[in-house]
């Protein structure tokens, strides 16, 4: 089955990071990268997406109100918020609407779990 | 002269202070250190009440007049401005071990401002988090941006609240030395958020004693 995972930063070496950590753990998923929530929303509109990884910190609009209103959308999606603000308050908002949260700078080490749990939970259809 | 003006943290306040940042800013480090791979050593933060200008002075004294920080502010029970500086001439250096050995220089150089902000989104965030979860109170933080000149030009864009008067100065040098990298985490806080952050130091005061006992 192919997989295809979003990543959505407004940081190009953020998304470099997320891709070579993707690459390390899951080289046969297919990647598919947006700039800004905007785009992400254009990108899933066009493209089957089974799994997205949203940056918190962006401009405009940040990616907790994106992960919301995909989950809206997709109850089932395997969502991680991956951000350096670790704060409190940001892991609860994550975890109230189901998203998983990994800490910035990304690694393979840090995204090993969710993605993970994120195959198994496609693998058995949610 | 105003109230305001006469604030001072307590010998014991300044240590809590000292400490929260201390963790703050090992947490930065870490982020770093995976950033880049290499060891990075960090100083003692000093923490000071001084005023802009002699902050400014400050910032010239160790890093030299050409320098480039990534900013950030942050607003919620104390509020002010976070930054990463270094000087200008190793910000390639810096770009090259975050982005790693496979970039040509072209690539590097096209990547400049981008990889940058990303790094200082990364350590700032990692430091800032860190201290508001300690103290319990969230912090907002603003998206970060880049910008170049001496000490005194990163002073001014730091936030535009009472440019006169003091700030409570918060500064920590950072070291790579297997890539002669140095650089600093500077934080700086108007007289009014003194007030809100001595009561959240001492409630952390508070319960480290009473764990303790």
């Amino acid at each position: 089955m192919s997989v295809n995972v979003l990543v959505v930063d407004d940081s190009k070496l953020a998304r470099i990071n997320a891709g070579k950590a993707l690459c390390a753990l899951q080289p046969d998923w297919q990647r598919l990268e947006a700039g800004s929530a905007a785009e992400a929303v254009d990108v899933m509109e066009r493209e089957q997406v089974d799994v997205a990884l949203i940056d918190f910190n962006m401009a405009e609009r940040d990616g907790l109100s994106l992960a919301a209103d995909l989950r809206e959308r997709h109850p089932t999606m395997p969502i991680a918020i991956i951000t350096a603000n670790i704060q409190d308050e940001i892991i609860a908002r994550a975890r109230e609407i189901n998203a998983s949260f990994v800490a910035k700078p990304l690694t393979a080490e840090g995204l090993q779990g969710f993605l993970a749990g994120a195959a198994l939970r496609l693998r058995t259809g949610g | 002269m105003s109230a305001i003006d006469t604030i001072e943290l307590s010998e014991l306040e300044k240590d809590a202070l000292t400490e929260v940042v201390n963790i703050g800013v090992s947490r930065a480090a870490l982020s770093l250190r995976r950033m880049i791979g290499e060891h990075v050593l960090l100083s003692v933060p000093s923490v000071e009440v001084l005023s802009r200008q002699r902050a400014a002075t400050l910032l010239v004294q160790q890093g030299g007049d050409q320098l480039v920080a990534i900013k950030q502010s942050f607003t919620g029970a104390f509020s002010g401005g976070a930054m990463l500086i270094f000087p200008q001439a190793r910000s390639l250096e810096l770009v090259r071990a975050v982005t790693g050995p496979e970039m040509s220089h072209d690539e590097i150089v096209e990547m400049e401002q981008e990889a940058l902000t990303e790094t200082g989104n990364v350590i700032l965030n990692s430091c800032l988090a860190t201290m508001a979860n300690m103290l319990k109170r969230p912090l907002t933080m603003s998206i970060p941006h880049l910008v170049k000149g001496d000490g005194s030009d990163l002073l001014d864009q730091v936030d535009d609240e009472g440019d006169v008067g003091l700030v409570l100065f918060l500064y920590i040098t950072f070291t790579v030395r297997e890539r002669d990298l140095r650089g600093y985490i500077a934080m700086m806080m108007n007289m009014s958020s003194l007030l809100a952050l001595k009561e959240l130091l001492n409630a952390f005061i508070d319960e480290t004693m009473s764990e303790e006992l």
